[in-house]
């Protein structure tokens, strides 16, 4: 059996941040409606953690939960187990209106560590990542240069950049840039 | 540059986030309209100097339509509002009276 492997195999780049690959994630699509009771106590009794307001990410040990729109959310856990966890939902989410799908294969995870991440950030996505708009706990879905991507934050000094696995190389190639050595705004 | 707020995420999107999807608050024509009728719908629209409203779609985003009341000559926006609206909220229909007194109503 051949070992799953990450899009870019954990490049890294140094610059006035550090921007790595991200090791594989779960991750399950889960539409329906996110107020039903069942969906609710699904996605709790699955991550442990509560089904996050528009724009945040609640997170519970090495699982979490993104709002991704107001009928759709992300659901993070171990890759090993996604597959397992999907039909988990499935299975308490019988007779509710819903979908699940195990997307952890068309996902790539970047990891953007240090002081200027926020600069790193602005410099790809019209998105507003000042203090004010983006902090801990809140997940944004915007575009990164030309592709879709999310950025969130779970703890000060860093963010992860989430994008589709066919564009990771792109995506990569822009973080990296954007962080070189010397070309800091100092906007932040 | 034109940043709406997006109804859903309640974050200020970037035009460049945004899919234009125009005018909004058609009426859709179906079987037994007359050929005037279904050309209007398909072909006539206001595209007006001023005020308008359109749809736009968070595609970057949350990926929903919704409807947004702007200025078509200052790029003043006036408010946004979810798409199953059949017509703008009040508040935003007063908020441009203020505005524009010389304006002659939405519709
Ligand atoms: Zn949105």
């Amino acid at each position: 059996m051949s070992e799953p492997q990450t899009a870019l195999q954990g490049a890294t780049a140094q610059g006035f941040v550090t921007v790595s690959e991200d090791g594989l994630h779960g991750m399950i699509s889960l539409r329906g409606d996110l107020n039903d009771p069942k969906l609710k106590a699904a996605v709790a009794k699955l991550t442990g953690a509560e089904v996050p307001a528009a724009g945040r990410i609640s997170w519970k040990g090495d699982r979490g939960v993104a709002w991704m729109s107001p009928d759709e959310l992300l659901v993070i856990g171990p890759y090993s187990s996604a597959g397992k966890d999907a039909l988990v939902l499935s299975k308490a989410l019988k007779g509710v209106h819903h979908l699940v799908a195990n997307v952890s294969d068309a996902r790539a995870v970047f990891r953007i560590e240090g002081a200027g991440f926020r600069e790193v950030l602005a410099k790809l996505t019209p998105a507003d990542v000042s203090m004010d708009a983006f902090g801990i706990g809140q997940i944004r879905r915007s575009r990164f240069a030309q592709v879709a991507g999310a950025c969130w934050m779970l703890e000060e000094g860093s963010a992860r950049v989430v994008c589709f696995r066919s564009v990771a190389g792109y995506i990569f190639g822009l973080l990296e840039h954007a962080a070189r050595s010397g070309s800091e705004v100092g906007y932040f | 540059m034109l940043l709406l707020e997006c109804p859903y995420c309640g974050v200020a999107a970037d035009e460049t986030e945004l899919a234009a999807g125009g005018e909004a608050h058609l009426k859709r024509e179906t079987v037994g309209s007359l050929d005037a009728e279904f050309e209007e719908y398909l072909f006539m629209r206001e595209n007006p100097r001023g005020v308008h409203f359109e749809r736009w779609r968070h595609a970057y985003g949350c990926g929903k339509w919704f409807l947004a009341a702007r200025d078509t000559m200052t790029l003043e926006v006036f408010g946004t509002y979810p798409a199953q609206s059949k017509k703008p909220p009040k508040a935003i229909e007063n908020l441009i009276k203020k505005k524009r007194p010389d304006w002659k109503g939405w519709a």
